[in-house]
């Protein structure tokens, strides 16, 4: 298996609060990979500092055996990695088609000047684009919304539309925060059915939830967080035996791994 | 030296009348996280509201001493801004509590331009010459420096307000409540404080300062202006944000050393640029200033919490 | 154009090309229309089209790229000197307008190159008032470069502004036709000014449909998100700020030819303000709102002038409220009104970010295929 990722000793701190310390993991290419861990581990935190979002005060993470630019998200969108917000951000004054079509502004080229003139290759560009962005909505399933506002797509066609936009950008590593949040269980079966549909496709999936149940059943392999530090990665079956992480999701007062489930 | 001390006391009187209007930016924009853009405005309208009562009292009641006259002037008003406040804040900003970030913006350029328009209607286009009730003339001067009655009475009617103000918020109920909405209106909301009321008080409170402040701006240049407070309230905008918008403390600090920096600046410009740029420049030190601010410090000398709004 | 026609609510929807053809036929014949009430109806058809052009411009910034700049009418200044500086006895320099007008389209652009760099990065309200204090810097140095050097003339401005020639005719002259028919300039101007108004059309809606419109768009929508799928959004909103601030410059150049004179009143906050307001008037970010809400606002306060006035003569034998009052007036409320009642504007038209003849009838065919 070649490595896809590397995370190595991420270290972040906000004023006094320490909210990763020491965290190191390893994403291979192909893979479907859970992060997981109770509320405020620091789950979203790491997804923030690989994305560009926040700069971490140690470590670096190695993408593609090259160190990621921190504090840059597009950059970092432009090395190959895209995400997903855990409350849905689209345009929402813009369609279904042209959010996609904003997706590919990182893989496309035409300049102020051919567009103002038109140039032959802006105007196939163009086209292209807009070919492209038809595929993706075939793709997640919702080709018939889109010339429809996004704001007023159902809650769970724009999560999907969410993650055709990301795919848009062309990405080696789709980061999904939390993506079945708010679903219910058609929803998330279909969800999960999407998300293995994209691994096949060649594309590796960085997965943050909160839905035990579905970490289990989709990854390959996960690692847990509590207190900012990572306590276990492994596979989903050992993960589960594993002592540090039961008393982290029952030991800490919570239930949330039964309650989520 | 002279020159210098006596720049020094000018840019302090100046500064505390920046002062008490960045106090009514800061507080709405600590609340709302809105630029009142109206707040300067409302100044204006203290100043010829008091101009138009002292006229009155003047006519009717030609007996009343000085002081009195100029109490009784302030006093209406006092009232007249702080229901324009009110009324502000009921009509123009509260519907756009959850719109989109610019809307609030817009309405209150409108509502800033609606209050000049409607002073030029009432008031016209002349300079007012606004009575000096106070007297402007210079007492004896100390260690070679001039001070007017006039701006005595500005410092120590500021320093008062000020203290007042610091008391209001930190040591009374609504003060708790303004604090607790600035915090956060959901949690506020939920532990039981009427927000849209805090809000209220916050417009009503702010414009009573900037009442007192038009009131002694216009006492002591002794004019009075439809346009007047256009500059004012842009220079207290950006004192507010020199001491770090939301910050009561922020905006004192930044009124006084803006006042300084620009009153200090006007007396040197000519000679910082070799000639080239005189006196009619010292407005653009306050836009400089917020410049600087903004691309490097955007919190302010005294702000921490970096509000994310909008 | 397509935009255009929708100018036209009823008639737009059910027959857009009819209504493609009345406005085309009412651009052309406007200034014909409106020589019945008078010449001075033509200078304000003139004005209103750069007031137009003004709207398109600072629409791109605040509409599509949602970055409040209330100091736009700096680029409109910008353009307006450099003309006068290059063209006028003022240093006694009379280059042609179509390297005076590039000279101050290229300047304004810069101009807003160097706000924006320092200034975009602040969030909305800190940019809007940055902006305005930037407006007010240029018009504070305009007013007062007459010394020690004399570079702006200060308050006077700068006279016998040279006017358009184009292909050596001089167009404020007019138009000769055999001996006794003259076309006077005020109408050669308003078609000077309508090919540059179509121009800025085509090229706006160029940009709109394009992966910079929707990267802009992107970044008024969630600029977080926009960041997230890899926009740049600092260079793009660079952009956003240096084209819009290009137009500016081009109607600024174009105002001091047709003006013939420039002085710092006519760069006012107001002026800034009021542009501000004809695009939040017809509909943010839509083409054909603003094209609306820039020509209703330039001619309502011209004709309440005619109508208000004599009005108020007749009631109350003075006149209580006079025109530049009720301009004031009439924007201020717009302003206010437009936010709270309509915000989406007069037009409230759903803005394509994607060329619709690829797009539509597309999404059927899927649904078929299933």
């Amino acid at each position: 298996m070649i490595t896809l990722l590397e995370a190595r000793g991420i270290g972040k701190r906000f004023g006094g609060l320490t909210a990763l310390s020491d965290v190191s993991l390893t994403i291979r290419k192909g893979e479907i990979y859970g992060l997981i861990g109770p509320n405020g581990a620091g789950k979203t935190t790491f997804f923030n500092v690989l994305t560009g979002a926040y700069t971490a005060e140690q470590g670096e993470i190695v993408f593609n055996g090259t160190e990621l630019p921190a504090g840059k998200p597009h950059l970092v969108v432009e090395a190959g990695i895209a995400r997903t917000f855990q409350n849905i951000r689209l345009f929402r004054e813009m369609t279904a088609l042209e959010n996609v079509m904003a997706g590919h502004h990182i893989r496309s080229r035409a300049n102020p000047f051919a567009i103002l003139l038109q140039t032959k290759h802006a105007k196939e560009e163009e086209r292209l684009i807009t070919e492209r962005a038809f595929e993706l909505l075939r793709y997640v399933g919702i080709e018939r919304f889109a010339d429809t506002v996004s704001k007023n797509l159902s809650y769970g066609d724009q999560r999907r539309l969410e993650i055709a936009r990301a795919l848009a950008t062309e990405p080696q590593l789709l980061a999904l925060d939390e993506p079945a949040a708010g679903m219910n269980a058609t929803e998330t079966g279909k969800l999960r059915e999407l998300v293995q549909t994209i691994r096949h496709d060649g594309v590796t999936v960085l997965l943050i939830e909160h839905d035990v149940k579905l970490v289990m059943g989709l990854c390959d392999r996960l690692a847990v967080l509590d207190f900012g530090k990572k306590i276990a990665e492994d596979v989903p079956a050992m993960v589960q035996k594993n002592d540090a992480v039961i008393s982290a999701y029952l030991g800490g007062g919570t239930h949330k791994a039964g309650a989520a489930a | 030296m002279e020159t210098l001390l006596q720049q020094t006391v000018n840019g302090l009187v100046v500064g505390s009348v920046y002062a008490l209007v960045a106090l009514g930016y800061t507080m709405v924009y600590g609340i709302l996280g809105l630029i009142n853009f109206a707040h300067g405005d409302v100044l204006m309208i203290g100043a010829l509201v008091a101009l138009e009562a002292i006229r009155l009292i003047q006519l009717y009641a030609p007996d009343l001493g000085l002081i009195p006259t100029l109490l009784g002037g302030l006093g209406v008003s006092v009232i007249v801004c702080m229901a324009l406040g009110y009324t502000i804040e009921r009509t123009a900003y509260r519907r756009l509590r959850n719109a989109p970030r610019l809307a609030p913006l817009i309405t209150a350029i409108g509502v800033s331009f609606l209050l000049q328009t409607l002073a030029m209607i009432i008031w016209g286009r002349n300079y007012h010459t606004f009575p000096q009730l106070v007297s402007t003339t210079p007492l004896e001067p100390v260690a070679g420096v001039f001070i007017t009655p006039v701006q005595i009475a500005i410092l120590v009617v500021s320093a008062t307000l000020m203290v007042a103000l610091l008391l209001l918020v930190n040591k009374t109920r609504l003060g708790r409540a303004m604090r607790a909405t600035a915090e956060n209106h959901k949690v506020a909301s939920l532990m039981g404080v009427d927000t849209n009321k805090i809000i209220a008080a916050t417009f009503i409170i702010g414009s009573a300062l900037a009442a007192v402040a038009g009131v002694m701006f216009s006492s002591n240049y002794g004019i009075a202006h439809y346009a007047m407070g256009f500059m004012p309230g842009l220079k207290a905008f950006t004192a507010a944000v020199l001491g770090g918008i939301g910050n009561l403390g922020g905006a004192m600090l930044g009124g006084l050393l803006l006042g300084l920096v620009e009153s200090i600046g006007a007396g040197y410009i000519e000679d910082m640029s070799f000639g080239f740029l005189n006196s009619s420049y010292q407005d653009i030190f306050a836009f400089v200033i917020l410049g600087i601010v903004l691309i490097f410090r955007p919190t302010g000398l005294l702000g921490e919490r970096v509000a994310d709004r909008a | 154009m397509n935009q255009l026609a929708l100018a036209i609510p009823w008639l737009g929807k059910r027959n857009p090309a009819a209504a493609r053809w009345v406005v085309i036929a009412l651009a052309l014949a406007a200034p014909l229309i409106a020589v019945l009430f008078g010449k001075t109806w033509v200078r304000i058809l003139d004005f209103a089209m750069l007031y137009v052009m003004l709207a398109i411009g600072l629409n791109l910034v605040v509409g599509f790229a949602g970055l409040l700049d209330l100091g736009y009418i700096a680029f409109y200044a910008v353009g307006a000197y450099t003309f006068a500086f290059l063209a006028s006895p003022h240093f006694d320099i009379h280059l042609p307008f179509w390297l005076v007008l590039p000279a101050g389209a290229g300047f304004a652009a810069l101009a807003g190159i160097i706000l924006g760099l320092p200034t975009l990065r602040l969030r909305g309200d800190y940019l809007a008032i940055v902006t305005l204090g930037f407006g007010e810097i240029v018009r504070i140095f305009l007013n007062n470069l007459n010394h020690p050097i004399n570079i702006t003339n200060g308050p006077q401005g700068i006279n016998m502004v040279d006017p358009l020639v184009l292909f050596g005719w001089d167009i404020s002259q007019g138009l000769q036709i055999g001996e006794s028919f003259k076309i006077n300039s005020l109408f050669l101007y308003y078609y000077v000014f309508l090919a540059f108004v179509v121009l800025s059309i085509i090229l706006v809606q160029r940009l709109q449909i394009s992966r910079i419109g929707r990267a802009w768009a992107a970044i008024r929508d969630d600029e977080l998100a926009a960041k997230a799928i890899g926009i740049n959004t600092r260079n793009m909103k660079l952009l956003a700020f240096s084209l819009g601030a290009t137009f500016g410059g081009v109607s600024g150049g174009l105002f001091a030819a047709f003006q013939g004179f420039v002085s710092p009143e006519s760069f006012s906050l107001m002026e800034s303000i009021a542009v501000l307001t004809m695009i939040v008037f017809g509909g943010m970010g839509n083409l054909a709102g603003v094209i609306v809400g820039a020509l209703a606002l330039t001619a309502l306060p011209e004709i309440l002038r005619y109508v208000a006035v004599p009005v108020q003569q007749a009631l109350f034998d003075r006149v209580i409220l006079d025109p530049e009052v009720l301009r004031m007036l009439l924007l201020s409320l717009a302003m206010i009104f437009m936010m709270l009642l309509r915000p989406s504007g007069l037009i409230p038209a759903y803005s394509r970010y994607s060329r619709p003849e690829l797009v539509v009838g597309k999404e059927s065919s899927g649904e078929a295929a299933k």
